[in-house]
């Protein structure tokens, strides 16, 4: 079954709801298909629809809601093929098995194989970037993410004494999350220095709202007696079959590790997060141009309206380089706000140049974060032969050096095929930006063509074999 | 709708809230891991949370590789630990 639309929306949070609101408001015949239940994405995940809503995600609800048929919210499905062309198209498949979901998804049955659209807005978001450390395949460690979505579904704690760690201002919400939850955050660990934010003042200075939403979150700290530490990173998780306790080491300003400075901490939990790595696959699979963010993430490139430089596929919010939801949101409109222009539709010029000064704003602020939370350069250090790298297929870092040194294995590529480091379940959406590293000159970040190997997936999700075979042809029945 | 959703892992009882993913409802039980690696046979649980890493993978009614994180937790679901033979051997 197809069914045709205007404009199909990929990812209904904050980018993709705002996308399918302004293109929806605008005259033009949406559909916005996400792989959750629920709108909002994982950044506005909540445990029920009565659940008190933060206001942006309840103004674009409700904008939504009042769209009526004009927008279609196809809910539960994945994207596992795009097909870039005139129209596109997109090919489902649910995202929990339809035979053990029959009650709880009444639209599981009446959502569409296919749609088509003659403009695609990508809006997929992304997930917490990971760095190996011992240990960090030991039940107990989660990413930084997992830990927040586990609390803002339903209110779960996954351990009692965590340790919150890595870099960015992420990791604030996460303890600040757990401690409200009553968790007792052992340590906070911050890879940067807050004094990097200095470097960039004027960046920082153009969000105000910003400093007030961290301002919050170092009041629950410190109500609480926790304290960031700051140039601290996780060495080594310990524990036989769950985690028993952390090894904390300092690191120098050049972000090394310092030697003889560890700590062992006794936790029950890690919550583990370096940034963010944008989800990429679809946009590959058109063949976008992708380039390497500030963040050392890749992320897809974009014009002053959110096009890519593939005709009629337009991209907005962590695709296009992570900085949060208000930048999400402002480029979902102005996506949206495209999308609707190129399609003929009357568009308020003043209200595109007000939303374009949005995004530059968070923009500027972004680039500031993430300069201030690279990284750190000795990540390898603490690294050990047996420390696994590609958590699917248990490839260590051992077996990935001996590709590079014995085998002549120069780029992340030629790593993954000697190796199959990044060719599991997951297919290097966890292990690739090490990956990438690894395989890169001792020292170097990853370069963007490492990034682009490990970022490209022929299929966006896992499908069966019926479904690739009826999927072939475009025909289902 | 009742408050409370009665599950079984591998036989055992199990209970949930509505609404709950099954991966949140074993994670309350106090069951961190539910697969076992097929070349190092370790334990796996819960690790993105979000349906990225495929690591939280069980057998849900009779269906394998289900992630737990995304699963709703639905009254009288039989959820079974994936033995090491299941996930196939490279060795």
């Amino acid at each position: 079954m197809t069914e045709a639309f205007d404009v199909a929306v990929v990812g209904a949070g904050p980018a993709g709801m705002a996308a399918a609101v302004a293109a929806g408001e605008r005259g033009l015949r949406v559909v916005l298909v996400d792989a959750g239940r629920r709108t909002g994405g994982q950044y506005w995940r909540r445990p029920t629809d009565d659940a008190e809503p933060d206001a942006r995600f309840a103004d674009l609800h409700r904008r939504l809601a009042a769209l009526g048929d004009a927008v279609r919210h196809v809910a539960g499905q994945q994207v596992w093929f795009v097909e870039a062309g005139e129209p596109h198209a997109l090919h489902l498949s649910p995202t929990v098995d339809a035979a053990i979901d029959v009650d709880l998804a009444p639209d599981a049955d009446r959502a569409p194989a296919r749609v088509e659209a003659r403009a695609l807005v990508l809006c997929p978001g992304g997930y917490d970037r990971q760095l190996p450390v011992p240990g960090w395949t030991l039940p107990g460690v989660m990413a930084a993410g997992g830990v927040q979505a586990l609390l803002k579904a339903s209110g779960t704690l996954a351990g009692s004494r965590a340790v919150v760690a890595g870099t960015g201002p992420f990791l604030l919400p996460v303890a600040a999350g757990l401690l409200r939850a009553g968790a007792e955050v052992v340590a906070l660990c911050e890879a940067g220095s807050p004094s990097g934010w200095a470097r960039t003042p004027r960046g920082v200075a153009a969000v105000p709202g910003k400093a007030a939403e961290a301002a919050a979150y170092a009041a629950t700290l410190a109500r609480h007696r926790v304290r960031l530490r700051t140039r601290t990173v996780v060495t080594e998780v310990r524990g036989d079959d769950h985690v028993t306790s952390v090894r904390l080491g300092r690191l120098d300003r050049q972000g090394r590790l310092r030697p003889g400075d560890g700590v062992e901490v006794e936790a029950d939990l890690v919550a583990l997060g370096w940034g963010f790595t944008s989800s990429l696959e679809l946009l590959t699979a058109v063949g976008a141009a992708t380039r390497v963010d500030d963040d050392g993430s890749l992320v897809v490139v974009v014009d002053d309206g959110q096009r890519t430089d593939v005709p009629g596929v337009l991209a907005a919010g962590e695709a296009t380089g992570v900085g949060g939801a208000d930048l999400a949101v402002a480029e979902g409109e102005l996506a949206g706000l495209t999308a609707a222009r190129d399609a003929g539709c009357a568009v308020d010029e003043a209200r595109v140049r007000s939303v374009r000064r949005t995004v530059r704003r968070h923009r500027a602020f972004a680039a500031a974060m993430h300069r201030a939370h690279p990284v750190p350069a000795g990540w390898r250090e603490w690294l050990r032969p047996d420390t696994v790298v590609c958590r699917c297929e248990e490839v260590t870092a051992g077996e990935v050096r001996t590709a590079c040194d014995d085998l002549g294995a120069a780029d992340a590529r030629t790593v993954k095929l000697l190796t199959r480091c990044g060719m599991g379940w997951c297919q290097g959406r966890v292990c690739g930006y090490a990956t990438a590293a690894l395989a890169a000159p001792a020292g170097a970040t990853p370069s963007a063509d490492d990034l682009r190997s490990v970022a490209r997936r022929s299929l966006a999700a896992p499908v069966s074999l019926g479904e690739l075979a009826r999927g072939v042809d475009g025909e289902d029945d | 709708m009742t408050d409370r959703l009665d599950l079984t892992l591998d036989g055992a009882p199990l209970t949930a809230r509505p609404g709950q993913s099954v991966g949140a409802a074993l994670t309350e039980a106090g069951v961190r891991s539910w697969r076992t690696t097929r070349r190092g046979g370790r334990p796996r649980g819960l690790f993105c949370g979000i349906g990225v890493c495929f690591d939280c993978l069980l057998v849900v009614d009779g269906v394998p590789n289900q992630r737990a994180c995304l699963v709703p937790a639905r009254d009288g679901m039989r959820l079974e630990t994936t033995p090491r033979e299941l996930g196939g051997s490279d060795d």
